[in-house]
């Protein structure tokens, strides 16, 4: 656990020095495409005082000064694939942002929308006697939590204290200062791949940026996506992206589930080029112009020419009805959405108060997802785009932006983590205290 | 391994058939940089200047094309000087009498004509004012190349007799001129004695307050360098103490006044101690004094 303070940490510094330097880029990498945005944060944002006004005020304390997005290359199912793609497109976002910002940025802070994540829900109980809680209490509490076996090659990427308890009290989300008796915590775990990791780490570092955190895409999109009451009440955000698509659910500002599915886009634009016999450039032109999961009766008569550059022109020539793309995307679509309800079962949506679901990511803008959406998932169905930010260009406001948006939130405002807290003093390792008493005794 | 012997063959061969759109290591470091904003301001700033410097400075550094530069400078500057717009053709003296003027173009050696700038009006106004006769010198350059002078000549006001000659003083007892050179001036009060061109103010309030007696008054003398004496005529004097001159000498105007006392036979009105004025009697009426003193004593007994 020590091992994972001191990374983490290390982060978290890193990002303070970031917000210190006042520039730092925002690195959304996905499978079809790799979005960069270059915040510039300017001191501390005046925040109007008032009712309504709450953690959303986080956004007016900083400003989107570039943004490029381009092609992704070298990402399969959210992760690094191969190395020198990803990195070249990776400089070439970055160049791009850079270039439209003016300024260089050093630090990045990234997401990771693949890597298998997996939820974990800890809790952990100390007695304080009676006194008031203080930071060292929860620190303690937290360290009390009870961690399962993560796993071969497993790293932690997110833990973060959603609920404390004090003596049959529940439900308090700051119990400092407080008299009690008996401090317990609820502790969300997620965990992630350690090679798809620290692969993304490495290309960043390959691209001369240091790392400023790292966060679950799927977690991203949500926060960006969900708005303000249905993160309080419970809703999930279901991120249709291009390689896989994230499931997070939220209840009273906490993200407290996150997987993925590795289907997306990209799979029914597979499809569409292996039904059709067409190039993937093709598929995915007649998916974005032509695409749809419901078919009417006018759709039979609407001919689309499929193309093509094989030369052949009978083969090139050929037109397929837009009700036979329809019949293509669609189970595709079908079988993606019944996998993130099958999440969503899994996780226990069903026994949330409020069953809001936001659909948002790029294969949300298929039309009539909306409605094939509420007869797999429930009626409570919304299509969702990320909040507005201060200077995000237009044509960054669409729903495949979510999670690239979600990060500039978190980058301003991070959810506090187990790691934020003190380490408690009991499990310093016992070397390291002597090693630390040495000093005291040679330096003083 | 055939797709990576392949890929990395297509990388080799990136900029041949399909070129990357991708930059390059070397160019994504080299716009890094680039946009960093010291080195920004090094390059767009700093560089220019050091080159610019340089390029100056190297050209400088041989004697003879500073030389040449200098030389066109100054050949310039002295065409621009040179043109008639700024030449100076002559001199107006005003408020001066002809002898003043004479003197005035005599300390002025200027040459008609003369570029207005090479005339340093400063100067040439203390140089005229360092002239005796001269109270106040105004001197500007009129459109049309006239050097315009006025000039407040110095009005003399008493004749100051004194070991090397006779001089004209002004009112504040600065020098105008020897009394020899202006004519005789015998209408103006005559003073004499160390020092006395120094006191000339208090000189004219005597003068002045002097001036019930008329005539009779011959002038001021000063004496011991210190204080006055009031010389009539039937050599009378009236001394007057060192402070307070004025009211001793309204004081003995006063007495005048009331009892004739300068028409009587008195040779000194002696005012030094303010206390205790004496008078002193001549000869004749000293000797005539004792006469009528003893006449009584006589008739007393």
């Amino acid at each position: 656990m020590i091992e994972l303070y001191q990374s983490q940490r290390a982060m978290r510094a890193m990002r303070k020095a970031a917000m210190q330097r006042g520039v730092v880029a925002i690195l959304d990498i996905g499978t079809s495409k790799v979005a960069c945005l270059v915040l510039r944060f300017d001191g501390a944002p005046e925040v109007p005082e008032g009712e309504g006004v709450g953690s959303l005020a986080g956004q007016a304390g900083f400003r989107v000064i570039g943004a490029a997005t381009t092609r992704s290359r070298g990402v399969r199912f959210g992760e690094i694939e191969a190395m020198g793609e990803a990195e070249r497109a990776i400089r070439t976002a970055i160049q791009a942002a850079q270039k439209m910002a003016g300024i260089r940025v050093d630090h990045a802070i990234a997401c990771l929308s693949g890597a298998r994540p997996r939820s974990y829900g800890l809790e952990g109980r100390v007695d304080i006697g009676g006194g008031e809680v203080r930071e060292q209490d929860v620190a303690r509490v937290l360290a009390a939590c009870e961690v399962p076996d993560l796993g071969e090659g497993r790293e932690v990427l997110h833990a973060q204290p959603i609920n404390f308890a004090l003596d049959h009290r529940s439900g308090l989300s700051d119990p400092r200062g407080q008299i009690g008796q008996d401090l317990a915590t609820d502790m969300h775990m997620l965990t992630v791949d350690a090679t798809a990791m620290r692969n993304l780490a490495h290309c960043i570092k390959r691209c001369d940026l240091e790392l400023a955190g790292i966060a679950s895409a799927s977690y991203m999109s949500g926060v960006s996506a969900l708005v303000e009451d249905e993160q309080e009440l419970g809703a999930a955000c279901i991120d249709l992206g291009g390689g896989t698509t994230g499931v997070s659910i939220f209840i009273r500002k906490h993200m407290i589930f996150a997987d993925t599915v590795r289907l997306g886009g990209d799979h029914v634009t597979s499809d569409i080029s292996l039904g059709l016999g067409i190039p993937m450039a093709n598929a995915e032109r007649i998916k974005t112009f032509y695409g749809g999961v419901v078919a009417t009766g006018m759709d039979d008569r609407e001919m689309i020419e499929i193309g093509g550059e094989t030369g052949d022109w009978e083969l090139d020539r050929r037109t397929v009805s837009r009700a036979e793309l329809i019949g293509i995307i669609r189970p595709r679509v079908e079988e993606i959405l019944e996998e993130a309800r099958a999440r969503l079962d899994a996780a226990g949506f069903d026994h949330l108060p409020s069953q809001q679901i936001v659909l948002t990511g790029g294969a949300s803008q298929l039309p009539g997802i909306d409605s094939l959406a509420a007869r797999i998932l429930g009626q409570q169905v919304r299509m969702g785009r990320p909040l507005r930010v201060q200077g995000l260009p237009q044509a960054a406001t669409g729903p495949g932006f979510a999670g690239a948006v979600g990060l500039t939130l978190f980058a301003a405002h991070p959810q506090d983590e187990w790691w934020d807290f003190e380490i408690p003093m009991e499990s310093y390792p016992a070397r390291s205290l002597k090693r630390a008493m040495r000093w005291v005794r040679e330096n003083w | 391994m055939r797709s990576v012997i392949s890929l990395r063959r297509r990388e080799r061969r990136a900029g041949a058939d399909r070129p990357d759109y991708a930059p390059s290591r070397l160019a994504y470091r080299a716009e890094r940089l680039w946009l960093t904003p010291s080195v920004r301001r090094i390059v767009r700033i700093g560089l220019p200047l050091v080159l610019l410097g340089g390029a100056l400075g190297g050209y400088f550094a041989d004697t003879g094309r500073r030389e040449a530069v200098i030389a066109e400078i100054s050949e310039m500057r002295s065409a621009f000087e040179g043109r008639p717009e700024f030449a100076v053709n002559l001199m107006s003296i005003d408020g001066a009498s002809p002898a003043v003027a004479a003197e005035i173009r005599d300390v002025l050696p200027l040459h008609f004509p003369v570029s207005s700038f090479d005339l340093d009006l400063e100067a040439m106004r203390q140089t005229v004012r360092g002239l005796d006769a001269v109270a106040e010198a105004a001197l500007r350059i009129r459109p049309g190349g006239v050097l315009e002078l006025r000039v407040v000549e110095r009005v003399p006001a008493l004749i100051w007799k004194h070991a090397a000659g006779v001089d004209l003083i002004d009112a504040s007892g600065a020098f105008v001129a020897p009394l020899a050179m202006r004519g005789g001036q015998a209408d103006l009060p005559l003073i004499a004695g160390e020092g006395a061109a120094d006191h000339a103010g208090e000189a004219m309030a005597l003068l002045a307050a002097a001036r019930p007696l008329g005539a009779r008054v011959l002038g001021l003398v000063r004496i011991g360098a210190r204080r006055w004496d009031v010389v009539l005529d039937r050599e009378q004097r009236i001394l007057l103490p060192e402070t307070g001159a004025v009211e001793a000498l309204r004081r003995a105007l006063a007495l005048n006044a009331a009892q004739d006392m300068l028409e009587r036979d008195v040779a000194t009105v002696d005012l030094r101690n303010p206390q205790r004025p004496t008078l002193r009697l001549s000869q004749d009426a000293l000797a005539e004094y004792h006469r009528i003193t003893t006449l009584n004593t006589r008739a007393g007994q």
